[in-house]
């Protein structure tokens, strides 16, 4: 029981940490530059992401045995499509506000790799439960990260946080295009950083153990 | 005429798919890598994007009649699919020498997002079948001149001494948006 539950964790977990779509595998990264000229922006677009993949996984999961192999790609995409249109019209209903400042990206997300990728390469092949986590896993760390970009882009640029003014010192660029681009290559560099960091400190740590064991021998 | 140009001009220049719209950055960052297969890659979305783009027309125009719009992003996205299918089989059997050189680009195409994005752009405008047409050439005309200046810059940045966070995709991305900055230079270049 102690290890499923283990097993429950560290699929919800990775994808969190591990293999964080954003910084790590580099997927969906249109949504991401594009939407993140505030805040609330990336926060709305992670979570349409994270409903659409969790409920896209599941779905996927139940029908894997059913279908053939050869068509699968087609009836990954109807499936995301269906949700991503539900999703469309439950916001264009709800949020307009957001809506509009979405725009085109919301029909867009059926084309996020994000959510055919974890399709293909988990919910096909595990049962709905481990899906489901992994789904809602990915998908907020989708939402953290667009959240960190949009907050980094929004206080650079806008000199506001959430639609909260801050101070007046202003730095246009990063709300551009150009801003979008450049902010998340220096967080992938940070992201990176600390993973080199980290496998030095393994490694360092993995030396001496062997030190020690050899000097006890 | 001067209308057509203008809209050929803008979403190549003005509106560039890659650096001011953000579409298309999945294999915009990862095909870049040799300049011949950006080539490949620029060709395969030109072609294919003009095309779907006048299928998509029609289709646009149907659902519309049938007052069934809610159904677009199913119907765009699974034409695409199919059309990228019909024609990697149509060129893999008439002729093979350009499948060698386009074959592999173009399941990577279905899921770009810049071919839905222009259909659904293209429905959004609301343009008319020959402006639907050239502006769906004028962008994948943009995304492949991106793509090619990108890959230029690329191969010799693999001669340089990256610090060691910064390689790969981190210097990718500062390097696009250097590149997105010179592109701005466009703005209001065309009304």
């Amino acid at each position: 029981m102690k290890e499923n539950e283990n097993m429950a964790w560290y699929t919800f977990k990775k994808g969190i940490t591990s293999e964080n779509p954003t910084y790590v595998q580099a997927l969906g990264m249109c949504p991401t530059l594009a939407v993140t000229t505030a805040a609330i922006n990336g926060l709305g677009m992670g979570l349409a992401v994270t409903v659409v993949l969790t409920l896209s996984n599941i779905i996927v999961s139940l029908i894997r045995k059913a279908v053939p192999k050869d068509i699968r790609i087609p009836i990954f995409i109807t499936v995301i499509a269906t949700f991503v249109t539900m999703i469309d019209l439950l916001m264009h209903a709800y949020t307009y506000d957001l809506w509009k400042s979405l725009g085109i990206f919301i029909p867009l997300i059926v084309v996020n790799c994000i959510i055919l990728g974890r399709a293909e390469a988990f919910a096909s092949k595990n049962p709905v439960h481990y899906a489901a986590l992994d789904g809602l896993g990915m998908g907020i760390g989708f939402t953290l990260s667009l959240f960190l970009l949009g907050s980094i882009r929004e206080i650079l640029g806008n000199g506001s946080w959430m639609g909260i003014h801050l101070w007046n010192f202003k730095m246009f660029m990063f709300i551009l295009p150009p801003g979008a681009f450049i902010t998340l290559g220096f967080l992938a560099a940070f992201f990176n950083y600390l993973k080199i960091k980290k496998e030095e400190a393994a490694k360092a740590k993995a030396k001496a153990a062997k030190q020690a064991q050899a000097q006890k021998a | 005429m001067m209308e057509l140009v203008l809209i050929i001009i803008s979403a190549m220049f003005v509106n560039n798919f890659v650096f001011s719209r953000f579409l298309g950055i999945c294999p915009y960052l990862g095909v870049s890598k040799k300049m011949d297969s950006a080539v490949g890659m620029g060709m395969a979305v030109i072609f294919v994007m003009t095309v779907s783009a006048a299928i998509a027309w029609f289709l646009d125009k149907l659902l519309i009649n049938l007052g069934l719009e809610f159904l677009r992003t199913i119907v765009f996205i699974l034409v695409i699919a199919a059309f990228v299918q019909f024609i990697e089989l149509f060129i893999k059997k008439n002729n093979p020498n350009l499948y060698d050189s386009l074959g592999i680009y173009l399941p990577l195409i279905t899921t770009n997002c810049a071919i839905l994005g222009l259909v659904v752009l293209n429905s959004m405008l609301k343009l008319n079948f020959l402006g639907a047409v050239f502006h769906a050439l004028g962008a994948s005309t943009g995304f492949a001149m991106a793509l090619i200046i990108f890959a230029a810059i690329r191969e010799r940045l693999d001669l340089y001494d990256i610090p060691k966070p910064f390689q790969d995709l981190s210097i990718a991305l500062v390097t696009a948006g250097l590149l997105s900055m010179a592109f701005m230079g466009f703005q209001g270049m065309v009304k």
